[in-house]
């Protein structure tokens, strides 16, 4: 089923940049958000969204982006998109570093880096049709040659397991599974190579979310996606993902492959997240590292290893509490953050 | 699905047929079970045709009296006919929707807002009011301004001849409240049109730009709202001359802050929405944000901002009149009649209260729909 | 096992609407035992979180609890007590907590006013003795310094404590039952698995009837001893947690556990229940399942199958006929691998 979206996609992936490389790098990446108070706006704090995050993403893989919520892989998301821009760091996307694209280049960067939200709800203007919606994104980035746009929306609809007649219909039309086929549709429009999917499938049911997984899947052999996958939910990063990156704090703390991420995590952060995680076949008797405290407030970040007041690893000693844990290179391509490994 | 193949079949025996639902509009509503539009177009029509037969000869004399608002009137009459006819052939003979289309968020809240009854009342109201301000000349047989013979019509009370009775001059009370209409009616209209459209497009701005555009916006629109209305009402007028003109313009730029500040606060959780960072990330200029995605679903509000406010405003007007600040006589308005009825209450009590009537029942309509608006657009509702 | 505690019979909680009536909770009933945990999981819209208001009747119009529904608490029927009965009842005898932690408590209280309350409408207590007995849930539910905690505001709390002061609130009363409405959902994996805990050996500590509502197979199985599963306002599967997971009898059970991505393993691929629910305005006829139902025949169609009494039971056809069981979901997910 080769349709002219797969065509055009294929041949603008061969006409565009190198082909060699990792597809997305990012180095050092900072962001901080000012807390303005009073009347003039003066700073009297900085939240530490995102505090120094490095890693590579290859051509077609999938990294999926772990953490609980405040540890800053929205943010990172965000900053991957030029959504946002970086306290301090680069992201370099295909070579190209993309602070240095004039209005023009980033114009031609939306088209290969696309979003897909986690509100189905939210993420669709209520007022436009289906079908308007894409139409505009099609038209906005010229490509919908004349006529070709009624057939081209009909296109991503099937594309994403929807029919054709969808496209006259209203965001509050839908359930909410096919609210989010429709917002990768919309991502899909312009064919990206590069997708940051937002925890795209956490607010689903679960028959629903099994549905958009698989089809998440499909799309990326179709149209040789690179995902960047950002959630919450372990389970589902076991499904899908190629390499993980765990997050803590606004830093990465460990990362290496999906399989052996699985098996045997090395971070004690890791490993306490993974064992929280409720699974129906363990039932009642698996053991769980039991955490103490609460994660600290990004605003106010603990020194040292961002995890110390939490961490159960019974070596912690002074040196987790002052001096910052780096992400250091291990045996089998893993990194991971902590002075105990 | 019901609705839709019931339809087919109407169309299978009926197709263009001249039935009779082709001549009498409403018809077609009617015999498809929709009570109320059908009783509303039907209504409308009887009463097209009865101001036609009722007053043939001020219809008539349109073409030899040359002046512009008898013209309007014919248009209105005329115009009205022809737009309930039209619905309701389109009823009648229209083709049956091809696709499944979708409902629109307007669609659900026009719903919304026919299931309330007493909004619905006051959109009636509205409707005939309006109606009337533009049939007129065509309403009454008397002149607003011209005056007889003061002796023999002066303070008649209420009469089969005068229905709200005469004022000091003799002059018609009912012919003066009808044209005092278009002046309360208009001035609200545009007054409101201004506000609106001025405070959209800053409340929009100013929120979706934020920093510094938003600062300096915002404490600009505070100014304006801190600085006393009425006062500046009457430093302006006692500027210039007090004229319609004036008083639109000082009330449509006084009144605008308000909106912007609604808008405002709006487009700053709308701009929060994922939608709105998806069409960033598709790269989309921001007036096409603003105006395609942002401003439509502000709306809202605004619309049930503007219709209160026109509501007030013709409260406003009336006031400014009532102290001769505004419309100056022999125009009538409905402060000015007031006012000129005010020393002969006691012998006259019609010419003061009969205008007086008519501001309450027009506020009262605004207001009504504008709570109904109010429920019917309430995002809460749905999403 | 001794008398239960709570008993739902045939609860049926319509929803009168001018579009039509909204059968949001049709017919379902279970029991509670004092110290039992039910886990009730089904996906949204299934009913699950009306079926919980309906037995606190916090039903508002257009939504009512229709005439032959039956709740009774030990002996006594909720169903027939007035509105003042009703009230004693609420946060007294029965309690219940929300999903959202953010929202469920009033931010302009502190947190110790807002459990004392309960107290003082409920025990007649008086402040000191009101504010001693809350510092003392505070501690129960494992807050740190609960005399200085008391006199914090919410937005002073972060999620988790908010949800652990959120228990304390519900549990102020000693309530025989507490209804947990999925009350982790909005929490961080590592902090749902503090409260799942706590939750655990606070029923286990006070002897109460828990009803843990959730969509999360996972947590249902961890907390659960027996399990109820809906779907379309209707009990489908019943039995222990055991027995449920284990060898689920209905297809839509069997289904859902099949469409959870597991953190143990990775499966080729998930399995997919296909479609949606349908609307609760128009439930399918027959079984309400059967247009998502890889095992679906004409029967399926045309008759409801009944939910049997037992303990361990199924609302399928299949129990009748287990014969047809042969396909099912592995057939459908080859045939979509193609």
């Amino acid at each position: 089923m080769a349709s002219d979206i797969d065509r055009r996609a294929s041949a603008e992936r061969s006409a565009a940049g190198t082909t060699h490389g990792p597809l997305v790098l990012v180095e050092g990446l900072v962001k901080h958000f000012p807390i303005r108070t009073g009347l003039l706006g003066r700073e009297a704090g900085r939240v530490h969204a995102v505090d120094g995050v490095s890693f590579e993403i290859q051509r077609g893989e999938t990294l999926a982006l772990v953490g609980e919520s405040g540890c800053g892989k929205t943010t990172t998301g965000r900053l991957l998109l030029w959504l946002l821009e970086p306290t301090a760091g680069r992201v370099v996307f295909d070579g190209q570093d993309v602070s240095s694209f004039d209005r023009l280049g980033l114009r031609a960067f939306r088209r290969r880096a696309q979003i897909i939200f986690q509100d189905p709800f939210g993420s669709l203007n209520p007022r436009m049709t289906v079908g308007s919606v894409l139409r505009e994104v099609l038209q906005v980035h010229g490509i919908a040659r004349r006529g070709t746009a009624e057939r081209q929306i009909s296109e991503l609809l099937d594309a994403v397991g929807l029919h054709a007649d969808d496209a006259s219909k209203y965001p509050h039309e839908f359930s909410g599974g096919q609210r989010q086929r429709i917002g990768i549709a919309r991502a899909l429009a312009v064919q990206p190579e590069f997708v940051v999917a937002d925890e795209p499938v956490s607010a689903l049911d679960v028959s629903v979310q099994a549905q958009v997984l698989n089809l998440l899947v499909d799309l990326q052999r179709r149209f040789s996606l690179t995902y960047l996958f950002i959630t919450h939910d372990l389970s589902v990063v076991r499904q899908i993902a190629d390499r993980v990156a765990v997050m803590y704090l606004g830093r990465v703390v460990e990362l290496r492959d999906c399989e052996a991420l699985f098996q045997g995590p090395l971070h004690p952060y890791t490993q306490a997240l993974l064992s929280a995680v409720p699974d129906p076949e363990a039932g009642t008797d698996r053991q769980r590292i039991a955490l103490s405290g609460e994660v600290a407030s990004p605003a106010n970040p603990p020194p040292g290893c961002p995890f110390h007041p939490r961490c159960p690893h019974p070596g912690k000693d002074e040196t987790c509490s002052c001096v910052v844990p780096p992400l250091r290179a291990l045996n089998g391509g893993a990194q991971a953050a902590c002075h105990k490994i | 699905m019901n609705e839709a193949s019931g339809r087919a079949e109407d169309r299978a025996d009926g197709g263009r047929a001249l039935t009779a639902a082709a001549f009498i509009p409403g018809l077609a509503h009617l015999r498809r079970g929709r009570r109320r539009a059908g009783l509303s177009l039907l209504g409308l029509a009887l009463a097209m045709l009865a101001v036609l037969a009722f007053s043939f000869d001020r219809v008539a004399s349109t073409f030899t009296a040359g002046r512009v608002d008898y013209w309007v009137a014919m248009l209105t009459l005329a115009g009205t006919l022809a737009a309930a006819w039209g619905v309701s052939l389109r009823a009648e003979w229209g083709r049956p929707r091809q696709r499944a289309e979708g409902t629109s968020q307007w669609a659900i809240a026009w719903r919304e807002f026919n299931r309330n009854r007493v909004a619905v009342l006051g959109l009636f109201l509205m409707c005939g009011l309006y109606l009337a301000t533009l049939l007129a000349p065509y309403l009454t047989s008397y002149e607003p301004n011209a005056i007889g013979d003061i002796a023999a019509t002066r303070h008649l009370p209420p009469s089969l001849d005068h229905l709200m009775g005469t004022d000091k001059f003799g002059r018609d009370v009912f012919t003066r409240v009808l044209y005092g209409a278009r002046i309360s009616l208009s001035i609200g209209f545009v007054a409101v049109s201004i506000s609106v459209t001025l405070g959209t497009v800053v409340g929009a701005v100013s929120g979706y730009f934020g920093g510094a555009v938003d600062t300096v916006l915002m404490r600009f629109v505070d100014m304006l709202i801190s600085f006393p209305r009425l006062v500046l009402l009457i430093t302006v007028i006692a500027l210039f001359e007090p004229s319609i003109f004036t008083v639109i313009v000082v009330l449509g730029l006084t009144l605008w802050p308000a909106t912007a500040r609604i808008v405002r606060g709006e487009v700053l959780s709308l701009r929060e929405r994922e939608f709105v960072e998806a069409a960033r990330a598709l790269g989309l200029a921001s007036p096409r944000i603003i105006f395609r995605h942002i401003v439509p679903n502000v709306l809202g509000p605004v619309i049930v901002a503007a219709t209160l406010g026109l509501g007030n405003i013709i409260l406003i007007e009336a006031g400014l009149s009532f102290l001769g600040l505004s419309v100056q006589p022999p125009t009538p308005s409905w402060g000015n009649i007031i006012d000129g009825g005010r020393e002969y209450l006691v012998q006259a009590w019609w010419v003061s209260t009969f205008p007086g009537l008519a501001i309450v029942v027009t506020v009262v309509a605004f207001n009504l729909i504008g709570d109904g608006l109010r429920d019917a657009l309430d995002p809460r509702l749905r999403i | 096992m001794s008398a239960p505690l709570l008993r739902v019979e045939n609860l049926r909680t319509y929803f009168h609407t001018a579009e039509g009536v909204v059968r949001a909770v049709d017919g379902v009933s279970f029991t509670l035992g004092p110290g039992e945990t039910l886990g009730i999981v089904g996906e949204s819209g299934c009913g699950k979180t009306v079926a919980c208001l309906s037995i606190l009747r916090l039903i508002d119009p257009p939504g009512r609890i229709e005439p032959d529904s039956r709740i009774s608490l030990r002996d006594r029927d909720l169903t027939a007590a007035s509105e003042g009965e009703m009230r004693s009842v609420r946060g007294n005898e029965i309690s219940m907590i929300f999903q959202e932690p953010m929202t469920s408590l009033n931010p302009v209280w502190t947190i110790g006013d807002q459990i004392a309350e309960a107290l003082r409408t409920h025990r007649s207590a008086r402040p000191a003795e009101a504010r001693r007995r809350a510092a003392e849930m505070l501690r129960l539910v494992g807050i740190p310094n609960p005399e200085q905690r008391l006199d914090e505001y919410p937005h002073q709390f972060s999620g988790g404590m908010r949800q652990r002061a959120m228990i304390a609130m519900a549990l102020a009363c000693d309530p025989s039952v507490l209804i947990a409405d999925e009350p982790t959902t909005a929490l961080d994996v590592t902090i749902q698995a503090e409260i799942l805990d706590l939750l655990a050996r606070l029923q286990e500590q006070l002897g109460m009837g828990l009803i843990f509502v959730s969509h999360d197979l996972g947590i249902i199985a961890q907390i659960a001893d027996r399990v109820i599963v809906m779907y379309a306002g209707q009990v489908v599967e019943s039995g222990t947690a055991d027995e449920l997971f284990g060898r689920p009898r209905h297809p839509y059970s069997e289904g859902l556990l099949r469409a959870t991505p597991r953190v143990g393993r990775r499966m080729r691929r998930l399995s997919v229940i296909p479609g949606s629910v349908a609307s609760p305005k128009r439930w399918p006829p027959g079984c309400r399942f059967h247009p998502r139902c890889p095992y679906a025949w004409s029967r399926c169609r045309e008759d409801v199958p009944p939910l049997p009494g037992e303990a361990r039971a199924s609302r399928c056809w299949l129990e009748e006929e287990p014969a047809r069981r042969t396909g099912g979901w592995d057939e459908l997910a080859l045939a979509e691998d193609h």
